[in-house]
């Protein structure tokens, strides 16, 4: 086994296979945004505050700008580009949009990958399991209110 | 920002593990929690990585002899719902809900935040206070050291260049032991400005036959709180016995100042939250 500063990876972005060759510095959330052009997943910090940039692998919420491209070799990737089917909004897109949990959109797709990953390890949570579950999302518009109450909208709804 | 140029290999044993680290050149990825940041911001450099992710070896979570085991990979959010962690040592699950969020509790590691070493991060105050002990496996062989032996300062063990953390052993709790968290900073999931957490046994007439006391973020280590064990074991939980440890455990301890709060208002702290973790596990079980 040898250290490598390239290295070729296949995974499954959004049910779509992908292989690429990739830097091994390279950040799964550039190699989302600038090599499958999906920019959807925002860069806040690039340290892992700020939740913008979080996706789910292998159905975990995560920080892409902490994973390496080549950690997610092999994995199933969700990022909010997946979510829609076609048309039709995802419950908790459009929970967000009938509560107007967002007023930028910025750390929208944070949230909303968290509350996936939330929602699908307890599909009824209370608020203050919705607040803890989403508190490594910051939002600078809302002041929150309106998100917990859209989380709670599509628990309900998908239940 | 993004992390410099470095090289990487990602072996799928724990003995290719070993012979990558053998020089001592390369740091180990665990969740990369605490590291990626550290190379994003270019506060850390590093010529190689090796990634520890896919070493089957290093993710077990087990019982073991009647103690818990865990791999040095398994994550936080594992060990928080983990049913023989909460079986054999209710405190592991406890603390695991307390580290940063839900997403980076589904890639941080145990072993990682142990091999980070910040004396502010639950595992380390976790392994203080269970007397836990942590395994270093190098290509020459393995040792284990006490919890005591293995944290020497802020971000800095005991652990050489060529050893990799691979596991951290966890004695069951004593039948009858009740424990308590307690945990300051300013918002949820933040690192600790102070924490301390307690494990008390009474005896059937209330009497205390056994306490251990470990605080977090007031030290260069996570400290054992001993004087204030020492004050405690004995004691029938009067008032004046719990506020007694509590100053013991502060005059133990040697904070420093930093923007989230000075030395004196952390040793302050200390005594109420200590106050308050003596108290909860000091209770009679619900």
């Amino acid at each position: 086994m040898e250290f490598q500063d390239r290295r070729t990876i296949r995974l499954r972005v959004n049910g779509r296979d992908v292989e690429r060759d990739v830097e091994a510095r390279r950040l799964l959330a550039d190699f989302l945004r600038e090599d499958l052009g999906l920019v959807a997943t925002r860069l806040g910090c690039e340290h892992g505050v700020c939740g913008a940039c979080t996706v789910l692998v292998d159905g975990a919420s995560v920080r892409s700008c902490l994973l390496l491209a080549v950690q997610a070799d092999g994995a199933e990737v969700g990022t909010l580009e997946g979510l829609a089917e076609g048309g039709t909004m995802h419950p908790l897109q459009q929970a967000f949009w009938d509560h107007h949990a967002l007023q930028c959109g910025f750390c929208t797709s944070g949230f909303l990958m968290t509350a996936c990953d939330l929602l699908a390890s307890n599909p009824d949570p209370g608020e203050d399991e919705i607040r803890h579950g989403l508190s490594g999302n910051l939002c600078r518009c809302t002041g929150y209110a309106n998100i917990v109450d859209a989380v709670a909208a599509a628990a309900k709804a998908m239940r | 920002m993004k992390p410099g140029r470095f090289a990487y290999a990602c072996p799928r044993t724990l003995d290719e593990a070993l012979a990558l680290a053998a020089n001592g050149e390369a740091k180990c990825l665990a969740g990369g929690q605490s590291l990626m940041p550290m190379l994003n911001l270019r506060l850390a450099r590093v010529e190689a990585l090796i990634d520890l992710n896919r070493v089957p070896e290093l993710a077990r979570l087990e019982r073991r002899d009647g103690i818990l085991q865990v791999g040095a990979t398994v994550r936080h959010r594992a060990l928080e719902e983990s049913p023989i962690a909460r079986e054999l040592q209710p405190l592991v699950p406890r603390a695991a809900r307390e580290i940063g969020h839900l997403a980076i509790r589904n890639r941080g590691t145990i072993g990682g935040s142990l091999a980070h070493a910040d004396p502010a991060a639950e595992w380390p105050l976790v392994a203080a206070l269970l007397d836990a002990e942590v395994t270093l496996a190098s290509a020459g062989g393995a040792r284990k050291l006490p919890a005591r032996d293995f944290f020497l300062g802020p971000l800095t063990t005991a652990a050489s260049p060529s050893e990799i953390v691979t596991a951290i052993t966890f004695p069951a709790a004593a039948a009858g032991t009740r424990f308590a968290f307690h945990k300051l900073c300013r918002r949820p999931g933040d690192f600790a400005i102070v924490a301390v957490a307690a494990a008390i046994r009474l005896d059937a007439n209330g009497r205390c036959v056994a306490a251990s006391l470990a605080v977090g973020g007031a030290h260069d280590v996570p400290l054992r709180a001993r004087a204030a064990e020492g004050i405690l074991t004995g004691s029938g939980g009067e008032i004046d016995a719990i506020r007694s440890a509590a100053d013991a455990a502060a005059r133990d301890c040697e904070p420093g100042s930093d923007v989230h709060g000075s030395a004196a208002f952390r040793r302050r702290m200390v005594t109420v939250l200590a106050a308050r973790a003596i108290r909860e596990a000091s209770a009679p079980a619900a």
